[in-house]
């Protein structure tokens, strides 16, 4: 068996929250590289501030501003930082007890190297120069007293006093992630297949359907489909839409229709666009062909199809495919 | 309420790459056949399905949906979802059959680990404000958690290599185990480290599987296997997701659900370590003494596969009792960072 095709998928997506009132003063504070904690009605400070007490649940009464420095609870080594972590070169991870607070926080630690590193040793955050309020307005910790680090931990505008900020209420995240996204072997053979400007589906073993693109197992009968079929490339429209709306990554200028398509000896429509008539033309059991692009542009994929267009024979009846709506 | 037991397991096979997609259904349909060979059951006989997997682990939306395909869901089945681990469905499917809602309910898990970069995926399980935006990754946490007991004597690099070297070893007597073998402790003791003070050994192996149980009701257990493993306690808990806000070298949700559940008195045990010194923090939790046979599986030192690996120690829990080697056992199944989320279920012979 040759292997599925795969091919890398990179999905990225920037959260917005909103932060609550807790969060909010926490978040407006780092702004003006202040941490605050929440003091709990045991007496107890939490840092980052809990947004309900851990004993009564009621909201925080207090926020306490604490540290700057802090103290390492415990820590780990980073030896190849990863996308997104608040060093890129190697560093400690550390749960840092701020000063007047009773329960740690995590961040990263500049400190060089491992052997720098040892539980009970004292840090100060380093403050990112950009400030919007976000946890990462503290860029990361570092060795404190240690005058190595000095010029980075300066804080060059210290002195200047800052009006009373507004609130921050909202958190931008952005997330990225790579994967290597895989095709399974029946969508690959299919793939494949397009590439040679053939469109084949499979048959299941059970009930007999033909679905394309093949799926690797029956829906109906959840046994593996194993018999390849060799399909023509025209065939009905069994439902359309129009589309008015412009949308990003929009390739076809609106209006146009997207329809379901069921290719001649296939038991499942897919979705394509049809094209070569004016939308109002488009209408259920319309029949259709595929109009193909150069064969020199076909690869591995679905696009090798450009869309389907009105063959101008008469309308299959609806009996034919009202199954499949 | 009625009594419910497990009657049938079947796992994947725990490898560090499989060429399927990330909708499982290669891993699945083969399982699916093995589960129904055993009981002698179809899928018609199933009256509620119930998966646990992962849209972040697959990198696509619905991912469980095409999962779906495997199971034949036409004429429509009753199914449900959660993105926990597959042990966590099986709770969901444990209920409907205590509430009279089905007589057999089947719960799977599956998860393409190796898909993107798992220890980066993971950090999406942490809260959203403070923590996800720092991108910590599984073992930098879980390095945290292992100093904090080393430097209070609670355990030793030492000891943590034993672990690793007894779930090796136990792992020989099973096929579907990524990782076996004889190795002692000084030879996994002089490995760097991955993420100071954890080293390979410490951590469990990325990996791609699925896993699925079948339960049922009194009446129809009983027809349907010799010797079920009757579930005699089942519970759940969770601890803050603010990593400094809790003692991490215990676990307190383990205690709880290990005794409400009934852990006292289990003579076998599987656990749901991803690192070596998490299962020692679990033999704590869950007072489990010397006597306790610890994951006879290899646990999920030998293979880990994300949103199956829970289930699968409910199912060699329960296998133990059902082949007749153990009369009390206990699978356990953890969630989130840390040992954050803790699944308890106790199944007993009659």
């Amino acid at each position: 068996m040759t292997t599925p095709l795969s091919a890398p998928l990179e999905i990225s997506f920037d959260y917005t929250r909103s932060l609550g009132p807790v969060l909010s003063q926490f978040m407006t504070g780092l702004a003006q590289r202040t941490i605050l904690g929440s003091r709990g009605a045991d007496g107890r400070v939490y840092v980052p501030p809990a947004e309900y007490d851990p004993v009564t649940f009621s909201p925080p009464a207090e926020l306490v501003p604490v540290g700057p420095e802090g103290t390492v609870v415990t820590w780990s080594w980073q030896p190849e930082p990863r996308d997104g972590q608040p060093l890129d070169h190697p560093f400690a991870w550390a749960l840092i007890r701020l000063d007047g607070a009773d329960s740690a926080m995590l961040h990263g630690v500049d400190a060089g190297t491992a052997t720098a590193m040892h539980t009970g040793m004292r840090v100060r955050p380093r403050w990112a120069a950009v400030r919007t309020g976000h946890i990462r307005d503290i860029a990361c910790f570092e060795p404190a007293g240690n005058e190595a680090a000095g010029p980075a931990a300066a804080s060059p505008d210290a002195a200047v006093p800052e009006d009373k900020p507004d609130p921050v209420t909202m958190i931008t995240t952005p997330v990225r992630l790579r994967y290597q996204h895989s095709v399974s072997a029946e969508e690959s053979r299919y793939l494949r297949a397009l590439k040679e400007g053939k469109v084949i589906g499979q048959r299941c073993p059970a009930c007999g359907k033909v679905y394309v693109p093949p799926r690797g197992a029956c829906p109906v009968d959840g046994v593996p489909t194993t018999t390849d079929v060799e399909l023509p490339d025209t065939g009905i429209v069994t439902t359309f839409c129009v589309v008015n709306v412009p949308f990003q990554g929009q390739r076809v200028p609106s209006p146009y229709v997207a329809a379901s398509v069921l290719l001649d000896g296939a038991d499942i429509a897919f979705q394509h666009l049809i094209l070569g008539c004016e939308p109002d033309a488009v209408r259920m059991g319309m029949r259709v062909r595929a109009v193909w692009k150069p064969p020199e542009e076909w690869g591995t994929t679905s696009e090798n199809i450009s869309h389907f267009e009105p063959t101008g024979e008469r309308d299959a009846p609806y009996d034919s495919y009202a199954q499949h709506l | 309420m009625r009594d419910v037991a497990v009657i049938g397991f079947a796992e994947a096979p725990n490898v560090r790459r499989t060429h399927g997609t990330t909708n499982g259904v290669e891993m699945l349909v083969p399982i699916f056949r093995q589960v129904f060979d055993l009981t002698g059951l179809t899928r018609a006989d199933i009256g509620f399905w119930c998966s646990g997997s992962s849209d972040y682990l697959a990198g696509r939306a619905f991912s469980f949906v095409s999962a779906v395909d495997a199971i034949g869901a036409f004429p429509p089945v009753m199914e449900s979802h959660v993105e926990m681990d597959g042990a966590f469905a099986l709770y969901e499917a444990w209920v409907k059959v205590l509430t009279g809602e089905a007589d057999i309910a089947l719960a799977y898990g599956f998860g393409k680990s190796s898909a993107g970069d798992l220890r980066r995926v993971l950090a999406l399980q942490l809260d959203p404000y403070l923590l996800a935006p720092l991108w910590p990754d599984s073992v930098s946490i879980a390095a945290l958690q292992a100093r904090l007991g080393l430097d209070k004597g609670m355990w030793t690099e030492r000891a943590m290599a034993e672990v690793a070297v007894r779930s090796r070893a136990a792992a020989i007597s099973n096929p579907e185990a990524q990782l076996s073998g004889t190795v002692d402790a000084d030879e996994l003791l002089a490995a760097p480290f991955v993420a100071d003070p954890l080293r390979a050994h410490d951590c469990a192996p990325v990996t791609d599987g699925a896993a699925v149980v079948i339960i049922a009701a009194a009446d129809r257990a009983r027809e349907l296997c010799e010797r079920p493993a009757w579930i005699t306690g089942f519970e759940h808990r969770i601890d803050s997701g603010q990593l400094g806000a809790r003692d991490l070298t215990g676990s307190a949700s383990a205690a709880s659900a290990g005794a409400a559940a009934g852990a006292s008195g289990v003579e076998l045990a599987e656990l749901h370590a991803p690192f070596t010194h998490q299962e020692l923090i679990l033999r704590e939790a869950l007072g489990l003494g010397d006597s306790v046979r610890i994951s006879p599986s290899g646990g999920v030192l030998a293979g880990n596969a994300m949103f199956a690996a829970g289930l699968a120690r409910i199912g060699h829990a329960a296998r133990q009792i059902i082949s007749g080697s153990a009369g009390r056992t206990l699978g356990h199944a953890t969630s989130g960072p840390a040992l954050q989320q803790n699944l308890v279920c106790v199944m007993e012979a009659r």
